[in-house]
Protein backbone atom coordinates (compact mmCIF):
# COMPACT_ATOMS: atom_id res chain seq x y z
CA UNK A 1 0.00 0.00 0.00
CA UNK A 2 2.90 2.65 0.97
CA UNK A 3 4.28 2.22 -2.30
CA UNK A 4 1.26 2.30 -4.56
CA UNK A 5 0.64 6.18 -2.51
CA UNK A 6 4.77 6.86 -2.99
CA UNK A 7 3.80 6.38 -6.83
CA UNK A 8 0.64 8.21 -6.98
CA UNK A 9 1.75 10.99 -4.75
CA UNK A 10 5.25 11.13 -7.15
CA UNK A 11 3.10 11.02 -10.39
CA UNK A 12 1.06 13.54 -9.42
CA UNK A 13 3.80 16.13 -8.04
CA UNK A 14 5.41 15.34 -11.22
CA UNK A 15 2.68 16.47 -13.57
CA UNK A 16 1.69 19.64 -11.36
CA UNK A 17 5.41 20.27 -11.91
CA UNK A 18 5.41 19.83 -15.88
CA UNK A 19 1.85 21.96 -15.42
CA UNK A 20 3.60 24.66 -14.01
CA UNK A 21 6.75 24.69 -16.47
CA UNK A 22 4.73 24.97 -19.73
CA UNK A 23 3.81 28.01 -18.83
CA UNK A 24 6.54 29.72 -18.31
CA UNK A 25 7.74 32.03 -20.51
CA UNK A 26 4.69 31.96 -22.06
CA UNK A 27 2.11 35.27 -22.63
CA UNK A 28 -0.22 36.06 -20.15
CA UNK A 29 -3.19 37.14 -23.04
CA UNK A 30 -6.62 34.72 -22.39
CA UNK A 31 -5.36 33.94 -26.33
CA UNK A 32 -2.18 32.20 -25.33
CA UNK A 33 -3.41 30.96 -21.96
CA UNK A 34 -7.05 29.69 -23.45
CA UNK A 35 -5.90 28.63 -26.99
CA UNK A 36 -2.34 27.91 -26.99
CA UNK A 37 -1.93 31.36 -28.96
CA UNK A 38 -3.69 29.21 -31.96
CA UNK A 39 -0.30 27.56 -32.50
CA UNK A 40 -0.68 23.53 -31.87
CA UNK A 41 0.85 21.52 -34.52
CA UNK A 42 -0.76 17.80 -34.66
CA UNK A 43 1.33 16.31 -32.25
CA UNK A 44 -0.05 18.30 -29.50
CA UNK A 45 -3.53 18.69 -30.64
CA UNK A 46 -3.66 15.17 -31.11
CA UNK A 47 -2.26 14.75 -27.30
CA UNK A 48 -4.85 17.73 -26.04
CA UNK A 49 -7.90 16.02 -27.55
CA UNK A 50 -7.15 12.57 -26.43
CA UNK A 51 -6.26 13.85 -23.14
CA UNK A 52 -9.24 15.38 -22.65
CA UNK A 53 -12.15 12.96 -24.83
CA UNK A 54 -10.74 10.16 -22.62
CA UNK A 55 -11.38 10.68 -19.01
CA UNK A 56 -11.44 8.65 -15.90
CA UNK A 57 -15.11 7.88 -17.49
CA UNK A 58 -13.24 6.09 -20.20
CA UNK A 59 -11.47 3.76 -17.71
CA UNK A 60 -13.43 3.38 -14.72
CA UNK A 61 -16.90 3.73 -16.54
CA UNK A 62 -15.74 1.51 -20.06
CA UNK A 63 -14.43 -1.19 -17.51
CA UNK A 64 -17.47 -1.17 -15.14
CA UNK A 65 -20.03 -0.96 -18.16
CA UNK A 66 -18.12 -4.13 -19.53
CA UNK A 67 -18.37 -5.69 -16.24
CA UNK A 68 -21.43 -4.85 -15.42
CA UNK A 69 -23.92 -4.57 -18.67
CA UNK A 70 -21.86 -6.91 -21.32
CA UNK A 71 -21.79 -6.16 -24.94
CA UNK A 72 -24.03 -3.05 -24.90
CA UNK A 73 -20.47 -1.57 -23.38
CA UNK A 74 -19.35 -1.75 -26.70
CA UNK A 75 -21.41 1.07 -28.17
CA UNK A 76 -19.01 3.64 -26.65
CA UNK A 77 -16.29 2.41 -29.30
CA UNK A 78 -18.54 3.86 -31.94
CA UNK A 79 -19.98 6.73 -30.79
CA UNK A 80 -16.28 7.96 -30.71
CA UNK A 81 -15.51 7.19 -34.13
CA UNK A 82 -18.59 8.32 -35.75
CA UNK A 83 -17.74 12.11 -34.11
CA UNK A 84 -14.17 11.98 -35.20
CA UNK A 85 -15.67 11.21 -39.01
CA UNK A 86 -18.12 14.18 -38.58
CA UNK A 87 -14.90 16.24 -37.18
CA UNK A 88 -13.15 16.13 -40.66
CA UNK A 89 -15.74 18.92 -41.59
CA UNK A 90 -16.91 20.51 -38.48
CA UNK A 91 -13.88 21.48 -36.43
CA UNK A 92 -11.74 23.28 -39.37
CA UNK A 93 -15.73 25.30 -40.51
CA UNK A 94 -15.13 25.84 -36.75
CA UNK A 95 -11.51 27.20 -36.42
CA UNK A 96 -11.22 29.25 -39.48
CA UNK A 97 -14.14 31.51 -38.32
CA UNK A 98 -12.85 31.79 -34.99
CA UNK A 99 -9.70 32.99 -35.82
CA UNK A 100 -10.75 35.48 -38.08
CA UNK A 101 -12.82 36.49 -35.55
CA UNK A 102 -10.31 36.00 -32.46
CA UNK A 103 -13.08 33.80 -30.67
CA UNK A 104 -11.84 31.44 -27.74
CA UNK A 105 -15.22 30.46 -26.58
CA UNK A 106 -18.30 28.41 -28.21
CA UNK A 107 -20.89 30.64 -26.47
CA UNK A 108 -18.73 33.22 -28.26
CA UNK A 109 -19.10 31.65 -31.31
CA UNK A 110 -22.61 31.09 -31.53
CA UNK A 111 -23.03 34.68 -30.52
CA UNK A 112 -20.75 36.35 -33.65
CA UNK A 113 -22.38 33.81 -36.26
CA UNK A 114 -25.98 34.61 -35.17
CA UNK A 115 -25.27 38.22 -34.32
CA UNK A 116 -26.40 37.81 -30.58
CA UNK A 117 -25.59 38.03 -27.21
CA UNK A 118 -28.27 36.56 -25.48
CA UNK A 119 -27.78 33.44 -27.58
CA UNK A 120 -24.12 33.35 -26.14
CA UNK A 121 -25.33 33.94 -22.76
CA UNK A 122 -27.68 30.53 -23.49
CA UNK A 123 -24.63 28.65 -25.00
CA UNK A 124 -22.86 29.54 -22.08
CA UNK A 125 -24.99 28.82 -19.29
CA UNK A 126 -26.28 25.34 -21.20
CA UNK A 127 -22.51 25.17 -21.62
CA UNK A 128 -21.51 25.26 -18.25
CA UNK A 129 -24.67 23.16 -16.65
CA UNK A 130 -23.28 20.62 -18.73
CA UNK A 131 -19.41 20.83 -17.71
CA UNK A 132 -19.84 21.15 -13.70
CA UNK A 133 -21.12 17.82 -13.02
CA UNK A 134 -18.49 16.28 -15.47
CA UNK A 135 -16.11 18.03 -13.45
CA UNK A 136 -17.56 16.80 -10.46
CA UNK A 137 -17.39 13.36 -12.00
CA UNK A 138 -13.54 13.66 -12.51
CA UNK A 139 -13.39 14.49 -9.46
CA UNK A 140 -14.97 11.97 -7.43
CA UNK A 141 -13.03 9.48 -9.75
CA UNK A 142 -9.84 10.82 -8.35
CA UNK A 143 -11.02 9.86 -4.57
CA UNK A 144 -12.15 7.09 -5.77
CA UNK A 145 -9.01 5.84 -7.18
CA UNK A 146 -6.35 7.46 -4.51
CA UNK A 147 -8.67 5.61 -1.69
CA UNK A 148 -9.25 2.64 -2.88
CA UNK A 149 -5.17 2.21 -4.23
CA UNK A 150 -4.39 3.23 -0.63
CA UNK A 151 -6.84 0.79 0.98
CA UNK A 152 -8.58 3.49 2.07
CA UNK A 153 -5.33 5.08 4.49
CA UNK A 154 -6.13 8.71 2.15
CA UNK A 155 -9.70 9.21 2.38
CA UNK A 156 -11.76 10.11 -1.09
CA UNK A 157 -12.11 13.08 0.52
CA UNK A 158 -8.22 14.71 1.00
CA UNK A 159 -7.26 13.20 -2.14
CA UNK A 160 -10.38 15.35 -3.96
CA UNK A 161 -8.77 18.43 -1.96
CA UNK A 162 -5.30 18.01 -2.97
CA UNK A 163 -5.93 17.08 -6.55
CA UNK A 164 -8.70 20.44 -6.47
CA UNK A 165 -5.88 22.98 -5.24
CA UNK A 166 -3.08 21.37 -7.46
CA UNK A 167 -5.46 21.48 -10.50
CA UNK A 168 -6.04 25.19 -9.72
CA UNK A 169 -3.05 26.44 -9.14
CA UNK A 170 -1.54 25.42 -12.35
CA UNK A 171 -4.33 25.93 -15.02
CA UNK A 172 -4.38 29.30 -12.96
CA UNK A 173 -0.17 29.79 -13.86
CA UNK A 174 -0.04 27.58 -17.40
CA UNK A 175 -4.01 27.51 -18.70
CA UNK A 176 -3.64 24.95 -21.74
CA UNK A 177 0.19 24.98 -22.09
CA UNK A 178 0.11 22.62 -18.80
CA UNK A 179 -2.89 20.70 -19.92
CA UNK A 180 -1.21 20.03 -23.63
CA UNK A 181 2.03 18.79 -21.51
CA UNK A 182 0.35 16.74 -18.86
CA UNK A 183 -1.69 15.31 -21.34
CA UNK A 184 1.19 13.79 -23.12
CA UNK A 185 2.39 11.85 -19.61
CA UNK A 186 -0.94 10.57 -19.50
CA UNK A 187 -1.88 9.38 -22.22
CA UNK A 188 1.71 7.59 -22.45
CA UNK A 189 0.71 6.05 -19.18
CA UNK A 190 -2.96 5.22 -19.98
CA UNK A 191 -1.56 3.16 -22.89
CA UNK A 192 0.65 1.35 -21.26
CA UNK A 193 -1.13 0.04 -18.19
CA UNK A 194 -4.09 -0.47 -19.89
CA UNK A 195 -2.89 -2.40 -23.04
CA UNK A 196 -0.70 -4.30 -20.37
CA UNK A 197 -3.26 -5.12 -18.38
CA UNK A 198 -6.31 -5.87 -20.95
CA UNK A 199 -3.08 -8.66 -22.39
CA UNK A 200 -1.93 -9.59 -19.44
CA UNK A 201 -5.21 -10.30 -16.73
CA UNK A 202 -6.87 -12.97 -19.69
CA UNK A 203 -4.25 -14.82 -19.88
CA UNK A 204 -3.23 -14.76 -16.36
CA UNK A 205 -6.50 -15.65 -15.57
CA UNK A 206 -7.73 -17.72 -17.71
CA UNK A 207 -5.01 -18.97 -20.13
CA UNK A 208 -6.40 -16.91 -22.98
CA UNK A 209 -8.85 -14.67 -24.85
CA UNK A 210 -11.02 -17.27 -25.77
CA UNK A 211 -11.21 -18.78 -22.70
CA UNK A 212 -12.33 -15.99 -20.84
CA UNK A 213 -15.15 -14.95 -22.95
CA UNK A 214 -16.24 -18.67 -22.06
CA UNK A 215 -16.08 -18.37 -18.83
CA UNK A 216 -17.78 -15.07 -19.21
CA UNK A 217 -20.64 -16.72 -21.00
CA UNK A 218 -20.67 -19.60 -18.52
CA UNK A 219 -20.86 -17.27 -15.63
CA UNK A 220 -23.75 -14.96 -17.03
CA UNK A 221 -25.05 -16.17 -19.79
CA UNK A 222 -26.24 -14.57 -22.78
CA UNK A 223 -23.83 -11.52 -21.45
CA UNK A 224 -21.84 -11.44 -24.83
CA UNK A 225 -25.21 -10.48 -27.01
CA UNK A 226 -27.26 -7.00 -26.77
CA UNK A 227 -30.67 -8.13 -24.89
CA UNK A 228 -33.68 -8.05 -26.73
CA UNK A 229 -35.02 -5.41 -24.51
CA UNK A 230 -34.17 -2.33 -22.82
CA UNK A 231 -30.46 -1.79 -23.83
CA UNK A 232 -30.69 -3.45 -27.30
CA UNK A 233 -29.73 -3.29 -30.93
CA UNK A 234 -32.00 0.22 -31.50
CA UNK A 235 -30.88 1.61 -28.40
CA UNK A 236 -27.36 1.08 -29.31
CA UNK A 237 -27.49 2.43 -32.63
CA UNK A 238 -29.66 5.76 -31.38
CA UNK A 239 -27.39 6.01 -28.48
CA UNK A 240 -24.26 6.10 -30.48
CA UNK A 241 -25.39 8.56 -33.03
CA UNK A 242 -26.77 11.30 -30.37
CA UNK A 243 -23.55 11.27 -28.34
CA UNK A 244 -21.64 11.53 -31.39
CA UNK A 245 -23.29 14.30 -32.55
CA UNK A 246 -22.69 15.54 -28.79
CA UNK A 247 -19.01 14.78 -28.56
CA UNK A 248 -17.69 18.27 -30.19
CA UNK A 249 -20.82 20.12 -28.36
CA UNK A 250 -18.89 19.58 -25.32
CA UNK A 251 -17.42 23.63 -24.48
CA UNK A 252 -14.11 22.25 -23.87
CA UNK A 253 -14.04 19.95 -26.44
CA UNK A 254 -15.51 22.72 -29.11
CA UNK A 255 -13.14 25.07 -28.04
CA UNK A 256 -9.55 22.77 -28.23
CA UNK A 257 -10.62 23.16 -31.98
CA UNK A 258 -9.04 26.53 -31.54
CA UNK A 259 -5.69 25.90 -30.24
CA UNK A 260 -5.26 24.20 -33.54
CA UNK A 261 -2.34 26.09 -35.59
CA UNK A 262 -4.26 25.54 -38.82
CA UNK A 263 -7.05 23.41 -40.63
CA UNK A 264 -5.00 20.92 -41.76
CA UNK A 265 -4.01 20.07 -38.27
CA UNK A 266 -7.70 19.31 -37.27
CA UNK A 267 -8.48 17.31 -40.47
CA UNK A 268 -5.06 14.71 -40.37
CA UNK A 269 -6.50 14.51 -35.95
CA UNK A 270 -9.96 13.00 -37.60
CA UNK A 271 -7.57 10.05 -39.31
CA UNK A 272 -5.68 9.37 -35.88
CA UNK A 273 -8.93 10.06 -33.69
CA UNK A 274 -9.90 6.85 -34.02
CA UNK A 275 -7.23 4.41 -33.67
CA UNK A 276 -7.18 5.97 -30.57
CA UNK A 277 -10.29 4.62 -29.29
CA UNK A 278 -8.72 1.14 -29.71
CA UNK A 279 -7.70 1.78 -25.76
CA UNK A 280 -11.44 0.61 -25.09
CA UNK A 281 -10.56 -2.78 -26.32
CA UNK A 282 -8.17 -3.40 -23.64
CA UNK A 283 -10.49 -1.39 -21.31
CA UNK A 284 -13.45 -3.66 -22.05
CA UNK A 285 -11.01 -6.73 -21.81
CA UNK A 286 -10.39 -5.95 -17.96
CA UNK A 287 -13.84 -4.93 -17.32
CA UNK A 288 -14.77 -9.06 -18.90
CA UNK A 289 -11.99 -10.52 -16.85
CA UNK A 290 -12.75 -8.71 -13.43
CA UNK A 291 -16.51 -10.85 -13.82
CA UNK A 292 -14.75 -14.01 -12.99
CA UNK A 293 -11.98 -12.62 -10.48
CA UNK A 294 -14.01 -10.09 -8.60
CA UNK A 295 -17.55 -10.97 -8.67
CA UNK A 296 -20.47 -9.38 -6.73
CA UNK A 297 -20.09 -5.25 -8.01
CA UNK A 298 -23.18 -3.95 -7.89
CA UNK A 299 -24.89 -0.68 -8.90
CA UNK A 300 -22.54 2.68 -8.83
CA UNK A 301 -19.61 -0.28 -7.22
CA UNK A 302 -19.76 -1.92 -10.79
CA UNK A 303 -16.85 1.27 -11.69
CA UNK A 304 -14.42 -0.04 -9.03
CA UNK A 305 -14.42 -3.61 -10.86
CA UNK A 306 -10.58 -2.37 -12.29
CA UNK A 307 -9.49 -1.45 -9.17
CA UNK A 308 -10.13 -4.42 -7.26
CA UNK A 309 -8.93 -6.88 -9.80
CA UNK A 310 -5.36 -5.51 -10.12
CA UNK A 311 -5.35 -4.88 -6.89
CA UNK A 312 -6.56 -8.50 -6.19
CA UNK A 313 -3.76 -9.93 -8.94
CA UNK A 314 -1.09 -7.97 -9.19
CA UNK A 315 1.57 -6.76 -6.78
CA UNK A 316 1.71 -2.48 -4.94
CA UNK A 317 3.74 -1.35 -7.85
CA UNK A 318 1.67 -1.87 -10.21
CA UNK A 319 -1.55 -0.94 -8.48
CA UNK A 320 0.54 2.47 -7.49
CA UNK A 321 0.97 2.98 -11.64
CA UNK A 322 -2.72 2.16 -12.35
CA UNK A 323 -3.66 4.87 -9.56
CA UNK A 324 -1.01 7.10 -11.07
CA UNK A 325 -2.26 6.81 -14.47
CA UNK A 326 -5.99 7.16 -13.52
CA UNK A 327 -4.94 10.44 -11.26
CA UNK A 328 -3.89 11.75 -14.26
CA UNK A 329 -6.99 10.97 -16.37
CA UNK A 330 -9.01 12.97 -13.67
CA UNK A 331 -6.96 15.87 -14.11
CA UNK A 332 -6.35 16.36 -17.86
CA UNK A 333 -9.94 16.66 -18.28
CA UNK A 334 -10.14 18.41 -15.33
CA UNK A 335 -7.93 21.13 -16.35
CA UNK A 336 -9.79 21.88 -19.37
CA UNK A 337 -13.16 21.50 -17.62
CA UNK A 338 -12.02 24.47 -15.64
CA UNK A 339 -10.61 26.57 -18.33
CA UNK A 340 -13.19 26.40 -20.57
CA UNK A 341 -15.94 27.41 -17.90
CA UNK A 342 -13.88 30.11 -16.02
CA UNK A 343 -13.05 31.35 -20.39
CA UNK A 344 -17.07 31.21 -21.26
CA UNK A 345 -18.06 33.07 -17.62
CA UNK A 346 -15.34 35.96 -18.07
CA UNK A 347 -15.28 36.34 -21.76
CA UNK A 348 -19.14 35.76 -22.72
CA UNK A 349 -21.04 36.31 -19.09
CA UNK A 350 -19.52 38.86 -17.78
CA UNK A 351 -18.76 41.24 -20.67
CA UNK A 352 -21.96 40.54 -21.71
CA UNK A 353 -23.23 42.23 -18.47
CA UNK A 354 -20.84 44.77 -17.93
CA UNK A 355 -19.65 46.14 -21.04
CA UNK A 356 -15.94 45.38 -20.31
CA UNK A 357 -13.26 45.93 -23.08
CA UNK A 358 -10.40 45.55 -21.61
CA UNK A 359 -8.74 42.51 -23.07
CA UNK A 360 -6.21 42.18 -20.10
CA UNK A 361 -9.19 42.40 -16.97
CA UNK A 362 -11.22 39.98 -19.09
CA UNK A 363 -7.90 37.45 -18.73
CA UNK A 364 -7.06 38.12 -15.15
CA UNK A 365 -10.59 37.87 -14.33
CA UNK A 366 -11.17 34.08 -16.12
CA UNK A 367 -7.86 33.12 -14.34
CA UNK A 368 -9.86 34.46 -11.37
CA UNK A 369 -12.99 32.23 -11.91
CA UNK A 370 -10.89 29.23 -11.89
CA UNK A 371 -11.04 28.70 -8.35
CA UNK A 372 -14.61 30.14 -7.99
CA UNK A 373 -15.48 27.26 -10.45
CA UNK A 374 -13.52 24.44 -8.67
CA UNK A 375 -15.20 25.46 -5.48
CA UNK A 376 -18.61 24.93 -7.28
CA UNK A 377 -17.71 21.66 -8.52
CA UNK A 378 -16.29 20.69 -4.95
CA UNK A 379 -19.29 21.81 -3.16
CA UNK A 380 -21.38 19.22 -5.06
CA UNK A 381 -18.58 16.39 -4.90
CA UNK A 382 -19.16 16.89 -1.23
CA UNK A 383 -22.77 17.84 -0.87
CA UNK A 384 -24.78 17.19 -4.37
CA UNK A 385 -25.71 13.37 -2.73
CA UNK A 386 -27.77 11.74 -6.06
CA UNK A 387 -28.83 14.97 -7.53
CA UNK A 388 -25.33 15.14 -9.59
CA UNK A 389 -26.19 11.48 -11.01
CA UNK A 390 -29.51 13.58 -12.86
CA UNK A 391 -27.02 16.30 -13.85
CA UNK A 392 -24.73 14.24 -15.23
CA UNK A 393 -27.08 11.99 -17.38
CA UNK A 394 -28.68 15.53 -18.02
CA UNK A 395 -25.02 16.98 -18.83
CA UNK A 396 -24.50 15.03 -22.28
CA UNK A 397 -28.07 15.46 -23.53
CA UNK A 398 -27.64 19.12 -22.99
CA UNK A 399 -24.66 19.66 -25.14
CA UNK A 400 -26.44 17.93 -27.95
CA UNK A 401 -29.25 20.35 -28.03
CA UNK A 402 -26.04 22.98 -29.29
CA UNK A 403 -25.74 20.44 -32.25
CA UNK A 404 -28.20 21.84 -35.07
CA UNK A 405 -27.28 25.73 -33.94
CA UNK A 406 -23.67 24.85 -34.34
CA UNK A 407 -24.27 22.79 -37.59
CA UNK A 408 -26.48 25.17 -39.10
CA UNK A 409 -24.33 28.40 -38.09
CA UNK A 410 -21.70 26.71 -41.17
CA UNK A 411 -24.56 26.28 -43.57
CA UNK A 412 -25.53 28.87 -46.44
CA UNK A 413 -29.35 29.31 -44.89
CA UNK A 414 -29.11 32.09 -42.20
CA UNK A 415 -30.99 30.79 -39.44
CA UNK A 416 -32.27 33.51 -36.95
CA UNK A 417 -30.83 33.74 -33.48
CA UNK A 418 -34.07 33.27 -31.89
CA UNK A 419 -35.39 30.44 -33.45
CA UNK A 420 -32.33 28.89 -32.69
CA UNK A 421 -32.42 30.08 -29.26
CA UNK A 422 -36.16 28.78 -28.96
CA UNK A 423 -34.64 25.41 -30.55
CA UNK A 424 -32.21 25.08 -27.69
CA UNK A 425 -34.38 26.07 -24.76
CA UNK A 426 -37.01 23.54 -26.01
CA UNK A 427 -34.23 20.86 -26.56
CA UNK A 428 -33.13 21.69 -22.92
CA UNK A 429 -36.34 21.63 -21.61
CA UNK A 430 -37.24 17.94 -23.17
CA UNK A 431 -34.13 16.56 -21.38
CA UNK A 432 -34.99 18.33 -18.03
CA UNK A 433 -38.06 16.71 -17.70
CA UNK A 434 -37.51 12.80 -19.44
CA UNK A 435 -34.16 12.93 -17.06
CA UNK A 436 -35.91 14.23 -14.12
CA UNK A 437 -38.85 12.28 -14.66
CA UNK A 438 -37.02 8.87 -15.46
CA UNK A 439 -39.47 8.84 -18.88
CA UNK A 440 -38.66 6.83 -21.85
CA UNK A 441 -40.33 5.87 -24.91
CA UNK A 442 -41.44 2.64 -23.23
CA UNK A 443 -43.41 4.40 -20.56
CA UNK A 444 -44.70 6.44 -23.53
CA UNK A 445 -46.05 4.28 -25.76
CA UNK A 446 -45.82 1.02 -23.77
CA UNK A 447 -47.52 -1.14 -26.32
CA UNK A 448 -45.11 -0.49 -28.87
CA UNK A 449 -42.68 -3.03 -30.39
CA UNK A 450 -39.00 -2.42 -28.59
CA UNK A 451 -37.29 -1.51 -31.85
CA UNK A 452 -38.88 1.73 -31.26
CA UNK A 453 -39.57 1.98 -27.18
CA UNK A 454 -35.74 1.06 -26.70
CA UNK A 455 -34.85 3.92 -28.75
CA UNK A 456 -32.76 6.88 -26.51
CA UNK A 457 -35.18 9.25 -25.54
CA UNK A 458 -33.07 11.99 -26.03
CA UNK A 459 -33.82 11.27 -30.38
CA UNK A 460 -37.27 12.69 -28.68
CA UNK A 461 -35.50 16.14 -27.27
CA UNK A 462 -33.34 16.56 -30.72
CA UNK A 463 -36.19 16.20 -32.78
CA UNK A 464 -38.42 18.85 -30.43
CA UNK A 465 -35.76 20.86 -30.27
CA UNK A 466 -34.79 20.92 -34.59
CA UNK A 467 -39.59 21.40 -35.20
CA UNK A 468 -39.45 24.24 -32.70
CA UNK A 469 -35.89 25.74 -34.68
CA UNK A 470 -37.95 25.31 -38.25
CA UNK A 471 -41.59 26.67 -36.80
CA UNK A 472 -39.67 29.66 -35.08
CA UNK A 473 -37.92 30.26 -38.34
CA UNK A 474 -41.01 29.81 -40.49
CA UNK A 475 -43.35 32.35 -37.95
CA UNK A 476 -39.91 34.89 -37.92
CA UNK A 477 -39.45 34.86 -41.58
CA UNK A 478 -43.38 35.33 -42.44
CA UNK A 479 -44.01 38.30 -40.06
CA UNK A 480 -40.40 39.76 -41.52
CA UNK B 1 -17.82 18.48 -50.30
CA UNK B 2 -16.41 16.28 -53.05
CA UNK B 3 -17.67 13.14 -54.85
CA UNK B 4 -15.17 11.10 -52.75
CA UNK B 5 -16.17 12.84 -49.30
CA UNK B 6 -19.09 9.93 -49.38
CA UNK B 7 -16.72 7.40 -48.25
CA UNK B 8 -17.21 8.21 -45.10
CA UNK B 9 -20.53 7.50 -45.30
CA UNK B 10 -19.00 3.30 -45.27
CA UNK B 11 -17.71 3.56 -41.90
CA UNK B 12 -19.90 5.71 -40.43
CA UNK B 13 -22.65 3.24 -41.41
CA UNK B 14 -20.21 0.39 -40.09
CA UNK B 15 -20.87 1.61 -37.18
CA UNK B 16 -24.14 2.63 -37.07
CA UNK B 17 -25.29 -0.77 -38.38
CA UNK B 18 -23.11 -2.73 -36.19
CA UNK B 19 -25.74 -4.22 -33.49
CA UNK B 20 -27.65 -5.06 -36.26
CA UNK B 21 -25.61 -7.24 -38.53
CA UNK B 22 -22.59 -8.30 -35.91
CA UNK B 23 -24.45 -9.35 -32.75
CA UNK B 24 -23.67 -12.92 -32.86
CA UNK B 25 -22.48 -15.44 -30.94
CA UNK B 26 -19.56 -15.92 -33.56
CA UNK B 27 -16.34 -15.25 -32.11
CA UNK B 28 -12.87 -14.31 -33.73
CA UNK B 29 -10.04 -14.42 -32.50
CA UNK B 30 -11.76 -15.97 -28.91
CA UNK B 31 -13.32 -12.19 -29.14
CA UNK B 32 -16.94 -11.75 -29.38
CA UNK B 33 -18.33 -11.18 -32.99
CA UNK B 34 -19.90 -7.92 -32.60
CA UNK B 35 -16.31 -6.24 -30.54
CA UNK B 36 -14.28 -7.42 -33.10
CA UNK B 37 -16.80 -6.06 -35.65
CA UNK B 38 -16.48 -2.54 -33.83
CA UNK B 39 -12.49 -2.80 -34.36
CA UNK B 40 -12.97 -3.84 -37.61
CA UNK B 41 -15.03 -0.32 -38.05
CA UNK B 42 -12.85 1.97 -36.30
CA UNK B 43 -9.85 0.88 -38.48
CA UNK B 44 -11.62 1.17 -41.31
CA UNK B 45 -13.02 4.96 -40.05
CA UNK B 46 -9.41 5.61 -39.78
CA UNK B 47 -7.98 4.30 -43.20
CA UNK B 48 -11.14 5.95 -44.86
CA UNK B 49 -10.47 9.26 -43.36
CA UNK B 50 -6.72 9.07 -44.09
CA UNK B 51 -7.64 7.75 -47.95
CA UNK B 52 -9.99 11.17 -48.52
CA UNK B 53 -7.38 13.27 -46.65
CA UNK B 54 -5.28 12.11 -49.68
CA UNK B 55 -7.28 12.79 -52.51
CA UNK B 56 -8.20 16.23 -50.77
CA UNK B 57 -4.44 17.10 -50.55
CA UNK B 58 -3.94 19.97 -52.12
CA UNK B 59 -7.65 21.70 -52.44
CA UNK B 60 -7.35 23.14 -49.30
CA UNK B 61 -6.50 26.90 -49.13
CA UNK B 62 -5.40 26.44 -45.68
CA UNK B 63 -2.70 23.59 -45.90
CA UNK B 64 1.18 24.70 -44.27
Amino acid sequence: VTIALAIIALSFIAALALGFSAGRGKERTLESWSVGGRGFGTLFMFLLMAGEIYTTFTFLGGSGWAYGKGAPAFYIICYGSLAYITSYWLLPAIWRYAKEQKIFTQAEFMARKYDSVALGVLVAVVGVVAMIPYLVLQLKGLGLIVSEASNGAVSSGAAIWAGTIGLVAYVMVSGIHGSALTALVKDVMILVVVVALGLWLPWHLHGGMGPMFDAVELAKPGFLALPERGLSASWFSSTVLLTALGLYMWPQNFASAFSARNADTLRRNATFMPLYQLVLLFVFFIGFAAIVAVPGLEGADVDLALLRVVKQTLPGWVVGTVGAAGVLTALVPGSMILMAAATVLADTVYRTATGERDAQKIARIAKGLVPVVAGVALWFTFRGGSTIVALLLMGYSFVTQLFPAALLSLGRVRFSALSVGVGICVGVGIVSWTTLTGMTFAQLAPTWPPIITDVNIGILALGGNVCALLLAEVVHRVRA
Amino acid sequence: MRVHHALALIPAAALLAAPWIADRPTRLFGIPFLLAWTVGAVLLTSATMWLIHRLDAGTHEDES
